[in-house]
């Protein structure tokens, strides 16, 4: 046995272990069924969220609005980095307002676009595109600043104009920053569509966490979130392919 | 094919807004298809030559001609090489080869065809589909040199290129410059501390003083084989013009 099936094995062994315990113990402890049901009460509840409660129709409609509002987010970080790294001054001018924003919390601006926009898919899709979009932005920005001088000057010297400098040095000297700043924005992402869901709003994953809190049905929320785990969960690994395939380059030892 | 400094000072304003006199009055001539290196101690100004005649940035005084012509700006007639190969890390080799001559309406099969003739002079044919990661630093720099021959440059400037590379690479590859540098008949420009690497791969020597830089001595040297490095390497004349490189460096009155 290699030693990558070797921590599949331990992996998969704990995941056996912590369901086993979450079936057993609960009842054993004598918790009641409404603060935590067993893995089985779950397993019920997702099968009658699915034919009652319009299971498939709620989980598609947070998965497209994560990739939609990733998808916003990451582009208008990556364009707004590039203009900003291409131009020392008006990086200074803004970087304090952008400290700023960064550090507001995005989530309390659900309410606000709630106010503005009424309860439809625009206040989440706004609140994930703005959670989204900083960290791509401040990604792009910090590796335009540290983009190698002599091969700018290189390509100086060879003639390159400022546009072919961005497009052949700059970019690409700043691809693996920006997949990192993807790979944390896709786990934004899921957060920003929940809370929008959650604040507003009767589609959703966030939605079902509402109602069922509401309703004391504590398998519902569990389902989910676990639903909301595994859409955050796809959107990281088709990620990483992609960023495997992109930065095939780098000596693997650096990733 | 001649490089010429006139009477050239460059003066920086530092972060501090002081003036800072980088090199002072240096004039030197460089003849068609000579090799000539410059030395001098650390911070005297040679990599400020090197960027002057690349035309990075203009002299506050004097100036730097490239055949007859001012040099006004970066331009096609000089190519160079620093002591980090600068291959773009997400471009095959032929690639990073063919990447000088994109700026300039090359056409797209004319420059893989010229990429794949500098490998090849470069010794380098066969790995043209590999990526920098996967070649040792001594093949690195033998396509960055054939990246910097592509674009059939009048004047190579050679920046300390050899200075990052174990001392067996380091011979190897003199060897390997020296012997395309002549193929080629480029005039060339190296710029180094290794007082050796300067006596074994040179026509001639220029020692610059510490900084302002100035010329302070200039050294013939006459030994054959400037294209093999390793034949010139055994002959005892050479330590004679390190001696005297020695001299004109100061080093002795330096080493307390």
């Amino acid at each position: 046995m290699n030693a990558r099936s070797g921590t599949l094995v331990v992996s998969l062994g704990l995941l056996v272990l912590v369901l086993l315990a979450w079936q057993f113990l609960p009842p054993a402890l004598d918790v009641p069924k409404f603060i935590i049901p067993t893995v089985t009460d779950c397993l019920a509840e997702l099968k009658r969220m699915w034919m009652q409660e319009g299971l498939v129709g709620h989980t598609l409609s947070t998965a497209l609005y994560t990739v939609l509002g990733f998808a916003i987010g990451s582009l208008l970080g990556a364009v707004i980095g590039y203009l900003l790294g291409m131009s020392e001054f008006w990086e200074k001018v803004l970087s304090p307002y952008i400290l700023a924003l960064q550090i507001a919390p995005k989530v309390a601006f659900a309410p606000l676009f709630i106010m503005w926009f009424g309860y439809n898919a625009m206040p989440k899709l706004l609140v994930t595109v703005l959670i989204v979009f900083f960290p791509v932005l401040v990604n792009v920005l910090q590796a335009m600043r540290t983009v190698d001088r002599d091969l700018v000057n290189l390509a100086r010297a060879y003639n390159l104009s400022r546009w072919g400098i961005f497009l052949k040095v700059e970019m690409p000297s700043t691809v693996p920053n920006l997949m990192a700043g993807l790979r944390i924005a896709s786990t934004l992402a899921v957060i920003g569509v929940t809370v929008g869901e959650l604040v507003g709003g009767n589609t959703g994953l966030g939605f079902l966490i509402s109602y069922g809190g509401g309703q004391a049905n504590a398998a519902m929320v569990f389902n989910a979130i676990v639903l909301l785990t595994v859409i955050g969960y796809l959107l990281y690994t088709v990620l990483v392919m992609i960023e495997e395939r992109v930065l095939h380059y780098l000596p693997k030892a650096q990733h | 094919m001649a490089l010429e400094f006139r009477s050239v000072t460059k003066e920086f304003t530092t972060g501090s807004g002081q003036n800072l006199v980088a090199v002072n009055d240096i004039s030197f001539r460089v003849n068609g298809g000579e090799f000539v290196s410059v030395v001098g101690p650390s911070g005297c100004g040679k990599s400020t030559i090197l960027s002057m005649t690349a035309g990075l940035y203009q002299p506050t005084q004097g100036e730097v001609l490239v055949s007859e012509d001012r040099v006004g700006g970066p331009n096609g007639h000089v190519g160079f090489m620093l002591q980090k190969d600068l291959l773009l890390p997400w471009r095959n080799i032929v690639s990073n080869v063919e990447f000088g001559l994109e700026a300039r309406g090359v056409a797209k099969s004319e420059r893989r065809d010229r990429a794949m003739a500098e490998l090849k002079r470069c010794h380098l044919a066969g790995f043209e589909n590999h990526y920098p990661y996967q070649l040792s630093g001594g093949m690195r720099q033998r396509a960055a040199l054939a990246r910097t021959l592509a674009i059939e440059p009048e004047i190579v400037l050679l920046d300390e290129p050899f200075s990052a590379l174990d001392a067996q690479t380091k011979l190897l590859l003199q060897n390997s410059f020296a012997g395309t540098i002549s193929e080629t008949g480029k005039t060339t420009l190296l710029i180094t501390h290794d007082l050796a690497e300067a006596v074994l791969m040179s026509d001639r020597i220029l020692v610059l003083s510490e900084r302002p830089g100035t010329v302070v001595a200039e050294i013939k040297v006459d030994l054959p084989h400037r294209d093999q490095p390793l034949r010139r390497r055994v002959m005892p004349e050479v330590s004679d013009y390190a001696a005297q490189l020695f001299k004109h460096l100061k080093l002795e009155e330096k080493a307390v």
